[in-house]
Order: C-alpha cells, then sequence, then structure tokens
C-alpha cells in the first residue's frame, strides 16, 4: 500500500431504504476522502444521514451504488466482517445497550479477544485488560465481579473507550459518545478520545450533531443534509466562513454563553 | 408578591429494601414567583430528579418524606392524600414534562386519543366535541400544525415534534408551574431550540405561570432561567442571578462545573475543558463537613470537618465559608 493511500475513500456513495415512491435516499451520491490518522466529524441533524454513513465505513450497511475503499480496496460486502472489524472499531451513542446486562464486566472485555485469531495466553489478556481500564481513569479491582448496571453512564462510556485500548484498531467510528452523559463528564470522554488516537495513532470519524462539538476535536467537518454532504472544510474554516446555509443553520442553534438564542417576547 | 412555589427544608430519603437509608435530598429550601424560570442544575445524580418527586407530591415507596414542605399557593402537597394530589394538583397545580419523554407517548393511539384522556380524567362529563375543538384551539394556539399532528400516531413524529406534543399535552389544563427534568437533551440542537421556544410561548400566553427548568448545561440555562440553583450531593450550594451564577459563581463547585462545560464554538478551542475529578459522594453514608471537600480544587484543611450552610455572599447564597 502506498504511503498515501487515504483511510477510506468513497466515490458517489449512495445508500438508499425502501421502493419506488417510499424510496428513501440516506446517503446520496458522498465522494470524499478521509487520510490515515485524521479526525473527521461528520455533522447534521437527526435524520440527515450521518449515522447511515458510519455504519457503511463500518461494514454494518451495504451500499446501494457507488463504491467505498478502506486502504485502497473496496469494502467486502460477504463473508467474515472479523478481519475487517479488528481494524475498524466502533463506540455507540449508548453505552447500556453495547455491553450484556447479564454478565460481568469482565468476561465482556475479555470476550473482545474473541476478534483474534489467536487469544494471547491468560495472564497477558488480563494485564491488558487492566491497562485498558487504567487508560480511562477506572480501577480495574473495583470493577471485579461488577456488572453494567451496577456503573454510572459516565463510567459505562468510559469501558466502551476502554474496549478500543484492548483492541487497538486503526479506525474508530464514535457515534455521538457523549450524548448520553452528563455535560461534565464529556470533557473527560473527549479527553480518552484524544489520548487514544495519539496513543494508538488512529483515524477517528466522529458522528454529531453538535457543530461546537466537532469544531474542538476535529482536523476536519462533513456538514450534512438531507443525505448529501454539503460542505467539507477545516473546523475554521466551515464555522468561520460558511458556505452554506444548513451549515449556518447548525452554528446559529447552539447555545452559547456569550451570544443571544432563543429570547421571550 | 407571593410566591407560588415554596419549598421549605425539603428532605426526602430513600429507604431499600436492605433497610439503607439514602437522603437524597437534604434541606432544599427556594421560592417560585409568577412569571419566574428557575433553572436547577448539576451533575447525575446530585438530587435533581429526586427533587422533582417532591416538587410533585409523588412520593411512593421507596421514597419517602423525611422533613420540610412544599406549598403551592400556600397550601401543602405532601401532606395531601395521594388521591387528592392526582385529582386536583397534578396537572393543574403543577405540570411535568419528563426527562424520558419520547418513550411517554403510547405508539398504538393517536395523539388526538391521548389528549383528550388527559381532559376526561380530570372532567369526566366533558362534551367530547368540546373537546377537540378545544384540542385544536390549543394546538394552533402553540403553533403546532393541529390537524396533522393530533390526527398521527407517535411514531409518525419526529423526535423533536413528539416532545413538543408531549409539552402540548401535559399543558392542556393550564398548570401554574410547569417543571421541565432535561426536557431537550434527547433531542438535535436544532430541534433542542423549538422546544425551548415553545416553553417561553407558553408563558408569554399565559398558559403556564412559572417554570422549573432542570438541566445539566449551563450554557442553556444560560438562555432559559432568570435565576438558576447549583445542586450537589442533594443540596443547594449556590443561588443566584443567571448572570452571577454562570459568569460569576463564588461556590468552588458552580466553578468547576462551569469550567467543564466544552464552551465549543468557533474562536474558543483554546479553553480547554476541564472534566471535574473523582465522584459525588455516596448519600448512603453519614457525611461530615463540605461535600465537595474532597473533589474541590481549592479546599484547606478545615473543609473537612465544618459543616456548611448558606449565606450570603456578593447578593447570591453560597454553600462555602471560603467564599467571598
Amino acid at each position: 500500500m502506498p504511503a498515501d493511500t487515504p483511510c477510506f475513500e468513497a466515490r458517489n456513495l449512495t445508500r438508499a431504504f425502501g421502493h419506488g415512491a417510499r424510496r428513501k435516499v440516506a446517503v446520496d451520491d458522498a465522494t470524499f476522502t478521509i487520510a490515515e490518522r485524521e479526525i473527521v466529524s461528520l455533522v447534521g441533524q437527526s435524520g440527515c444521514g450521518k449515522s447511515v454513513l458510519a455504519k457503511l465505513l463500518l461494514r454494518l450497511e451495504k451500499p446501494s451504488s457507488g463504491e467505498l475503499l478502506y486502504q485502497g480496496r473496496p469494502i467486502a460486502e460477504s463473508g467474515d466482517p472479523r478481519a475487517y472489524w479488528r481494524h475498524v472499531q466502533a463506540v455507540f451513542q449508548d453505552p447500556y445497550a453495547a455491553f450484556n446486562q447479564f454478565f460481568t464486566i469482565r468476561a465482556q472485555l475479555k470476550a473482545c479477544f474473541r476478534l483474534f485469531d489467536q487469544r494471547p495466553p491468560e495472564r497477558e489478556m488480563e494485564d491488558r485488560i487492566d491497562q485498558a481500564l487504567l487508560a480511562v481513569n477506572l480501577r480495574p479491582r473495583e470493577l471485579d465481579g461488577k456488572y453494567p448496571f451496577e456503573l454510572s453512564g459516565g463510567q459505562m462510556q468510559r469501558l466502551l473507550l476502554a474496549r478500543i485500548f484492548i483492541l487497538r484498531p486503526r479506525v474508530l467510528i464514535a457515534d455521538e459518545p457523549t450524548s448520553m452523559v452528563d455535560a461534565c463528564s464529556r470533557a473527560g470522554i473527549l479527553e480518552y478520545l484524544m489520548k487514544l488516537k495519539q496513543e494508538l495513532s488512529m483515524t477517528i470519524v466522529f458522528v454529531t450533531h453538535d457543530i461546537g462539538l466537532a469544531y474542538y476535536v476535529s482536523d476536519r467537518l462533513f456538514i450534512l443534509h438531507e443525505g448529501r454532504i454539503v460542505e467539507q472544510g477545516t473546523p475554521d474554516d466551515v464555522t468561520q466562513r460558511p458556505t452554506s446555509p444548513f451549515t449556518r443553520q447548525l452554528l446559529d442553534d447552539i447555545p452559547s454563553v456569550h451570544r443571544p438564542w432563543v429570547t421571550r417576547a | 408578591m407571593a410566591a407560588i412555589l415554596e419549598v421549605d427544608d425539603l428532605r426526602l430519603h430513600y429507604l431499600t429494601r436492605l433497610g439503607k437509608r439514602v437522603q437524597a435530598v437534604d434541606g432544599v429550601s427556594f421560592q417560585l414567583q409568577p412569571g419566574e424560570i428557575l433553572g436547577i442544575a448539576g451533575e447525575s445524580g446530585c438530587g435533581k430528579t429526586t427533587l422533582v418527586s417532591g416538587l410533585m407530591g409523588l412520593l411512593m415507596p421507596p421514597l419517602h418524606l423525611t422533613s420540610g414542605a412544599v406549598r403551592i399557593a400556600g397550601r401543602d402537597i405532601l401532606r395531601l392524600p395521594p388521591a387528592e394530589v392526582r385529582r386536583s394538583v397534578l396537572g393543574r397545580d403543577i405540570a411535568m414534562i419528563p426527562q424520558g419523554a419520547l418513550n411517554s407517548l403510547n405508539p398504538t393511539r393517536k395523539v388526538r386519543d391521548l389528549a383528550t384522556d388527559v381532559i376526561l380524567a380530570h372532567d369526566e362529563g366533558a362534551d367530547r366535541r368540546a373537546i377537540q375543538d378545544r384540542l385544536r384551539e390549543r394546538f394552533t394556539r402553540i403553533g403546532l400544525e393541529a390537524d396533522a399532528v393530533l390526527n398521527a400516531y407517535p411514531v409518525q413524529l419526529p423526535a423533536g415534534m413528539k416532545q413538543r406534543v408531549v409539552i402540548g399535552i401535559s399543558t392542556l389544563l393550564n398548570p401554574r408551574i410547569v417543571i421541565a427534568d432535561e426536557p431537550s437533551s434527547a433531542l438535535d440542537v436544532s430541534s433542542q431550540k423549538a422546544v425551548i421556544q415553545l416553553l417561553f410561548n407558553l408563558l408569554d400566553e399565559g398558559i403556564v405561570s412559572s417554570m422549573v427548568f432542570i438541566t445539566h448545561e449551563l450554557p442553556l440555562l444560560r438562555h432559559v432561567a432568570g435565576r438558576i440553583a447549583v445542586m450537589y450531593a442533594g443540596q443547594i450550594v449556590e443561588i443566584g442571578t443567571t448572570e452571577q451564577v454562570i459568569f460569576d459563581g463564588r461556590q468552588p463547585y458552580t466553578r468547576a462545573l462551569m469550567g467543564s462545560m466544552l464552551s465549543a464554538e468557533p474562536g474558543q478551542k483554546s479553553r480547554k475543558p476541564v472534566a471535574i475529578e473523582g465522584a459525588p459522594p455516596n448519600l448512603g453514608e453519614p457525611i461530615s463537613g463540605c461535600r465537595f471537600a474532597v473533589r474541590c480544587p481549592v479546599a484547606q484543611s478545615d473543609c473537612a470537618q465544618r459543616e456548611q450552610v448558606l449565606r450570603e455572599v456578593a447578593g447570591r447564597h453560597v454553600r462555602c465559608h471560603h467564599a467571598r
């Protein structure tokens, strides 16, 4: 693979659901590249297609038409997806939905190793779990024998990130990872996300409706509206010189401490 | 002006099956004036939602009243029989917009039927046709497309619209006070704006008189509330005007909370948000001294021993004996 091959490359990528009059195009003719070790945010309102695009990148959806390449090769549409998922992993919005409530946390973290062809020896697995927990500021011994429902939302979201530390993928797709945690825990989650990127030199695709958050974490932003990428660029370009009215709308909608927002009559 | 809602040294506790007692609300007092929006801010688990149960008079095991009172227009609702609370307090004196509002509409019934139920529950003899006129009038007045929305099933509506429908239904009986518990935290920023606009309309149209707005998003409260109470470990640690609390917080927790917010907007990238280390104390154990001391960046040696009381500092009330 040549050094400058992008991590992802999409040409006229389209994903539609339904047929005839009920056909709904969730991702419409998207063409883009995402470079290795880049953080790109997909930003837009609910229903803009950002999560479907994320699922396409994760091989959880198949394109209806167009091309999607990972490291220069089309993403396979059939066969065992595990080889792909060793490279491309995800954290989702709802951490409680990501864990089985009937198994201990440790057992579930250990299950991560099933993604590898060869499981490391028992001792090494335990060590790697401990290190991953410490990396997200959780105390391994305090979690021994604990079940997911015994933890807070913020702790659970950090557990999801610990999974990523164990799996060490090349790419992380983070779909609204902070929308269900307390506003005050958000800063912590983002901090660990940045740490992951630095330590594992990962590519990150960050999905959010909050353009302010995207501005804060990304190298580049893609603004989506009704399935189309209506604008892409650096955070400063997109937020300070927006060319699309939809970008302007997203910017106006954030409640900022410093400027007027909704006012009473 | 007489306060519309008076909370007087309210203390509420949970009693678990194993006999453990958790003091979730521990001495909360405030007053709500007619026309006012009071914001309540704090981390998950600080007692915000338990406080709401108290304000609504919904004290059901395992939640119990320890002491104190909640008075709406002078009447202590915590000492009324539950049937009376349901009949004359809920919906009329006080109504709540729940946190999980998106899941609170029965998916098998049309919005029209859900709304009709609310009116019939409080007025069994109401004329069916009159109810329909009333629903159309009200939904139009709060800016919803009455016919389309009333005839829809909840699943046919987008999330933001569903939330506005919930608000429309819960305020049908013109409650004096509305309690909004994280009404917009499950929505995207654009729908959030529409929800807040609707809440403002309810006040401006005189449909409701006052509001308590609960959230952990301080930037949102900046635009919504006139006064803000910051809660920590079951107590109010600072209460003052929005300007005072947001821009000039005197309690270290208020400042830490503000500092942990991503003021994520163009040009602000340089200011790095700082997460508050550690976790709030376990309210199942007795706590002495300042409850924030172990996490406080400016704690001093006397903080862990000294019991903290709310006192006036720079025109607002603060629970910290070091605050100036």
